[in-house]
């Protein structure tokens, strides 16, 4: 069972690390900051979804599955909030593109 | 050379990266980013130094307030002009901080290689005497417990630190709110963050002070994310700050340090010693002060970063 | 190893610190400086008590409760100067 459990931790954190390194690659790649955010926010949170997912399957308690799932609740919550800040300053050109 | 070492080299090549990149900034608001970024990066560095509860306060105050309030700075800066009253220094000049700079890094890194081996450790004195305090958290316990007068007199220049900001403020604003005029954001992302946020950052701190008795946390950490939670109705212009001159402000930035000072009385009429605890009753004095210590240092640290009042 | 690469890394952020410190005329740069200077000290004692780990215990919680405070108070400083600075660019405002 354990061996499972790990065999899904390693499957699921490996899934999240390329999600963020996609995410990370459209950051440095893309040109103008509004696709950038796209590419920070949505990959930034699937992958952050998957680590998340992946941890669990480690935690000792419920609790602890309950604080990993908050953890990624509130990067939603944090990031759903900034990302449309950050595009409607650069729109306006406050930003620097 | 395990993983873990890896890590290490890793995080500490990117934080020395980010530090340069603070120095040698052109523009104060990418320095400032910079910086944030510089602080979570330490939080890294702290867990790797098992030092969980160093890497919470790091990164709730060192990356999250700092940042809160260089990035507001930056921006009222950019408006009036820096006071910068000095010419910047020529290249010889330049070339010779930086050779003083190296040679002190040099001097301490040399001092790190000679560090003692086996290192002399506190450690088992701390265990020993931990359990009569009923903590389960070895930082807790040194913090409340065997140097609680570092922590009463941290307290203490909080609320001195705001009597240094409130002195700043010109004559005709005294008493008045701190903080400048910020547009009143009624709907949209930020006015969604201000009014979901702060009700789970309270249930968020006040775990993180309770469970600071048997695990990394504590109320400085709490203070912190409480301080964050009341700052952000108001980046949203949802909430007005309170006056300076507000009475009950002033008591709740005072109360904190004045009960850690009561408790140490208590102590010296009952125990015979300032900030002695009554066996038994350790881990009840200990929470109690700590709890009404998490408000009133909230309280100071949101202050601080609002700042002086200013005329309207 | 842990412990000593991040001494290091504490020492190299003093030297940094100390340079932009002295090297850099704008105030809020040297705010920073200054908080970088903090943060490489507070690494060094960091590093200390990862190298005192005994008794079960990870590493020596003295140094890092004192490095805590030295957090908290640093902040403090931070707040006081940066009050310091935005009320001189204040004053030169009006003549």
């Amino acid at each position: 069972m354990t061996l499972l459990l790990d065999a899904f931790t390693v499957a699921a954190v490996l899934a999240g690390l390329l999600f963020f390194v996609a995410g990370t690659a459209g950051l440095l790649r893309f040109p103008d900051t509004a696709s950038r955010l796209h590419a920070l926010t949505k990959a930034d949170h699937l992958g952050l979804g998957l680590i998340v997912l992946g941890l669990a399957a480690q935690a000792e308690s419920a609790g602890g599955v309950l604080r990993l799932f908050a953890v990624w609740a509130l990067v939603l919550l944090s990031s759903a909030a900034s990302g449309p800040i950050l595009a409607r300053l650069a729109r306006r050109g406050g930003a620097g593109g | 050379m395990t993983a873990g070492h890896l890590a290490d080299l890793l995080i500490a090549a990117a934080i020395l990266a980010l530090a340069l990149g603070v120095v040698l900034a052109r523009q104060v608001f990418t320095a400032v980013a910079l910086f944030v970024a510089f602080g979570l990066l330490m939080g890294f560095a702290w867990v790797r130094l098992e030092a969980l509860d160093v890497a919470l306060t790091e990164a709730a105050i060192g990356a999250g307030l700092s940042g809160l309030l260089l990035l507001g700075a930056a921006r009222r800066l950019a408006r009036t002009g820096a006071p910068v009253d000095e010419k910047p220094p020529r290249r010889a000049q330049v070339v010779a901080i930086g050779i003083a700079c190296a040679t002190v890094t040099a001097a301490l890194g040399a001092a790190i290689l000679a560090l003692p081996d086996p290192a002399p450790s506190l450690a088992p004195m701390v265990v020993a005497s931990l359990p009569a305090l009923d903590l389960g958290n070895p930082v807790t316990g040194v913090l409340m417990g065997f140097r609680a007068l570092d922590t009463l007199l941290e307290a203490a220049v909080l609320a001195l630190a705001v009597i240094g900001i409130w002195a700043l403020t010109p004559n005709r604003a005294w008493g008045g709110a701190p903080g400048w005029t910020q547009p009143r954001a009624t709907e949209g992302p930020l006015a969604l963050l201000a009014r979901l946020l702060p009700p789970f950052g309270i249930v968020v701190a006040a775990h993180v002070l309770w469970v600071g008795a048997d695990a990394p946390g504590g109320k400085f950490q709490a203070a912190a994310i409480l301080a964050a939670m009341w700052l952000l109705p108001w980046m949203a212009g949802l909430a007005a700050p309170p006056p300076t001159g507000a009475a009950w402000l002033r008591a709740a930035v005072a109360v904190g340090p004045l009960a850690f000072i009561l408790a140490g009385f208590g102590g010296l009429l009952l125990e015979g010693a300032f900030l002695a605890y009554a066996p038994g009753a350790a881990k009840a004095t200990i929470l109690a002060v700590e709890v009404v210590l998490t408000g009133s240092i909230a309280v100071a640290l949101a202050l601080l970063v609002l700042g002086p009042a200013v005329a309207r | 190893m842990t412990a000593t690469v991040f001494g290091l890394l504490g020492a190299a952020l003093v030297g940094i610190g100390l340079f932009g410190l002295l090297a850099r005329p704008e105030p809020l740069l040297r705010i920073l400086a200054f908080n970088l200077l903090g943060g490489g000290v507070f690494l060094v004692f960091g590093a200390v008590a990862r190298r005192g780990a005994a008794a079960g215990l990870a590493a020596d919680p003295v140094p890092q409760a004192i490095v805590l405070t030295g957090i908290v108070v640093a902040f403090a400083a931070t707040t006081l100067a940066v009050a310091l600075v935005l009320r001189l660019a204040e004053a030169e405002d009006r003549p």
